[in-house]
């Protein structure tokens, strides 16, 4: 099974490997443009309280992604 | 004096918007660009012998034709005659921030870099070795704190002495080899034509690899265009079988790459980050159990402060205008004048002014929860409720809830959102939340009908407007708003003190742009109906007689499916466009009692309509048209009358249908 970034928990770190394809354009440039790049790695911090979206730290910042966005983006 | 002409970018809450109030205190102008809905401001100030006009680009992350944002500021880079560009950058966060800074170099802007919080950075141990870094980019790096007001002396030195001398910023910019090489070649056919050379050819070729549509429709107008095409797929493919990645992807590694290798030789940082406040803040503002509650008291604090503060205020201005009204009646020999002057004028500014307390509380309170850091947070702990249920950022959550108390200030406080489809769908849901004019109607209608039930009945109203707004929400998004879905990733800024100046400053520019764009909407609604209701000179004010009379006449069949065809019925819901408030005190009036005669007026309602009627009718005023002033704050906010008319249609053609369907389901189900 393909992890995604959907599926890491609080306190884990992994690094992005690659997007898949199917994901909206737009976003996967803007996520590019928040750090989103291949080999960067990604500090899942928690996840709001109704379970959705998650916050993670990239590149020093605090990002916040929705499930359904983040689901787009492999990691290992 | 010479002129100079300074762009202001940088990424969302870098301070940008600090160092232009340092700059140019309260020198500002806050417009919109020239038709589009996003804000521009500008300032002036003089410095020595130069006079500064800075232009605050909107904050973003890159410049791709991704969002209007993006595109207005990459054509103020582009297109205007910027003297220089000041971009300011968060040392803590300067490896983000840099990517942004990358993009101007492909665009060779003459760039200066403003160092902002560099104390900050400092106190999480990260050291940046300012000396190299701006050896390495290729143009000054100046040290600011713009809290403090440190360094701008020194930017501003900086910035006349390069507006003498620009330096083109892409020369230092280098990608790897490979992608470097497959550039230079899309570069070279590109310098063939001289129509686009209006910017560095590099920046046309990442562009094409970025699948630009905005680049990619200006190079199609040239002559060798479709020679440019070949390569560009060409390019890409060949990028794609090499790294197995979508020529964006690897365009955006390289511009990491080339930051990454930046950081690695000019910034020393630990292995391991301390903690910051902001974690520990957050520890317990967006805890898994506390965040809700503390999201409600928030709110309920902030609806305390501009409502139960803000109403009293309100309740006098109107009090002192209707007075000056009467008083300057009094003065005047010529009832028609003096009518004019107490229903029109006095009426009409008063009108305008009773919402300047609540606007201004809203954005103290606003300004304070976003600058401070805490509105993003509530934005995620509430974002899955607001994106399931409406299809809505979780930052609607704010004016959703203004609206409750009044729909002008719910609809300014959408403004905090950052795309344009979020904004304007919030807004037009907006009219549905029963804001506090709605309340008198509620009061005598239930007084009349239903004076055991009165709490349920309010209930009831509440929620019939929640459901409908979850209803048009739900049918927007499958029309007008479709595919305009916004992705949510969004930055939860580190907290940190606002300051009160910039708060001060936002918050007066608002209640300024109020005044001058919704106030003449307002003040033009209200000297219409002054005219519609006295005129033919001679008839009683607002009578069946007047010209407003006669409308209500005309148009009374039409709500006879409804349960009120009655011109009086028409009148009021007329004159409740100007203020919901006053469809009451109107009822009263044409039954020929006076307009604060509650008791008079619940046993008018009470002959004059049926309990289903009633209900029918209550469901109807708060469905309607919201009244004129929301409808102008909208033309305000979005700089087109689109979207006031549509609003206009939606609630028109909602509140029949709704109000027909309750009334029709009611007799036949024996309430009639």
């Amino acid at each position: 099974m393909v992890k995604t970034l959907k599926d890491v928990k609080p306190g884990e770190t992994v690094t992005i490997v690659k997007y898949h394809h199917c994901g909206d354009i737009e976003l996967r440039r803007h996520l590019l443009g928040m750090g989103f790049v291949k080999g960067t790695k990604v500090h899942v911090k928690k996840v709001a309280p109704f379970g959705d979206p998650i916050e993670m730290s990239i590149r020093g910042c605090d990002v916040c992604l929705r499930k359904e966005e983040a689901e787009n983006i492999e990691v290992i | 004096m010479k002129k100079l002409i300074v762009g202001l970018a940088g990424n969302p809450n870098v301070g940008k918007t600090t160092v232009f109030n340092q700059l140019t205190g309260m020198h500002q102008h806050v417009g919109n660009w020239p038709g589009k809905t996003v804000e521009r401001a500008e300032g002036y100030f003089n410095h020595g012998d130069y006079e500064y006009q800075i232009v605050d680009l909107p904050g973003n992350y890159a410049l791709s034709a991704h969002s209007i944002e993006e595109i207005v500021s990459r054509d103020f880079i582009v297109d205007d005659d910027s003297d220089v560009i000041v971009n300011v950058v968060d040392a803590a966060n300067i490896e983000r921030n840099l990517y942004l800074t990358v993009q101007m170099m492909e665009l060779g802007a003459n760039m200066i870099l403003a160092l902002n919080m560099n104390d900050f950075a400092k106190r999480r141990e990260h050291f940046i070795n300012i000396d190299l870094m701006s050896e390495l980019l290729g143009f000054p790096i100046i040290e600011i704190n713009a809290k403090k007001k440190e360094g701008i002396e020194e930017l501003l030195n900086t910035v006349e002495k390069q507006a003498a001398n620009p330096i083109n910023t892409s020369e230092k910019l280098a990608y790897g080899a490979e992608l470097k090489e497959h550039l230079e070649d899309l570069q070279e056919l590109i310098e063939k034509d001289d129509e686009l050379l209006d910017v560095p050819s590099i920046w046309t070729a990442v562009k094409l690899l970025e699948k630009d549509s905005i680049v990619i429709q200006k190079v199609q107008q040239s002559s060798i265009s479709s020679e440019i095409m070949v390569e560009v797929d060409k390019v890409s493919k060949h990028l794609y079988d090499i790294y197995n990645e979508g020529s964006e992807e690897v365009i955006a590694n390289a511009r990491y790459a080339f930051i990454d290798g930046l950081i690695a030789e000019a910034v020393e940082k630990p292995e391991v980050e301390k903690p910051t406040i902001s974690d520990k803040i957050d520890r317990i503002l967006t805890n898994r159990i506390l965040a809700i509650p503390i999201f409600l008291v928030v709110m309920w604090v902030m609806f305390q402060i501009v409502f139960t503060l803000g109403s009293p205020m309100q309740e006098f201005i109107n009090a002192v205008f209707t007075q000056w009204g009467e008083m300057a009646a009094a003065a005047i020999p010529n009832p028609y004048i003096a009518s004019f002057v107490q229903k029109g004028l006095f009426c009409g500014v008063g009108g305008v002014l009773t919402f300047l307390p609540i606007i201004f509380l809203m954005f103290l309170c606003l300004s304070f929860l976003e600058d401070c850091g805490y509105l993003a947070r509530a934005a995620f702990t509430l974002d899955l409720v607001m994106h399931k249920l409406v299809g809505l950022h979780g930052k609607a959550f704010i004016p959703m809830i203004l609206g409750f108390g009044c729909g002008v200030p719910a609809v300014m406080a959408t403004r905090t959102m950052e795309h344009e489809s979020d904004r304007i769908l919030a807004m037009m849901l907006i009219p549905f939340m029963s804001c506090t004019a709605r309340l008198p109607i509620y009061a005598i209608f239930t007084a009349a009908f239903f004076p055991d039930n009165a709490g349920t009945m309010l209930l009831v109203m509440y929620l019939l407007g929640i459901i409908v707004a979850l209803i048009i929400a739900a049918l927007l998004k499958r029309t007008l708003f479709k595919g305009m879905s916004a992705p949510f990733v969004m930055e939860l800024p580190t907290y940190k003190l606002p300051s009160v100046k910039g708060i001060l400053i936002h918050t007066w520019e608002k209640v300024k742009g109020f005044i001058k764009k919704a106030a003449t909407i307002i003040l033009a609604a209200v000297v219409i109906i002054w005219v519609l209701s006295i005129f033919p000179l001679g008839v009683a004010y607002g009578s069946q007689q007047s010209i407003l009379g006669m409308i209500g006449s005309a148009v009374a069949p039409i709500f006879a499916p409804l349960g009120f065809g009655t011109w009086q019925a028409a009148v009021a819901i007329i004159a409740g466009l100007l203020a919901k408030e006053a469809i009451v005190g109107t009822l009263g009036t044409l039954g020929g009692l006076d307009e604060d005669d509650e008791e008079g007026i619940t046993s008018l309602v009470h002959d004059t309509f049926t309990p289903l009627s009633a209900f029918s009718f209550m469901a109807f005023s708060l469905l309607y048209i919201p009244c004129i002033a929301v409808l102008g704050v909208i033309k305000q906010e979005t700089g087109t009358f689109k979207w006031p008319v549509l609003m206009t249609a939606i609630t028109l053609v909602t509140a029949y249908v709704v109000t027909f369907l309750v009334y029709n389901i009611g007799t036949l189900m024996g309430f009639g």
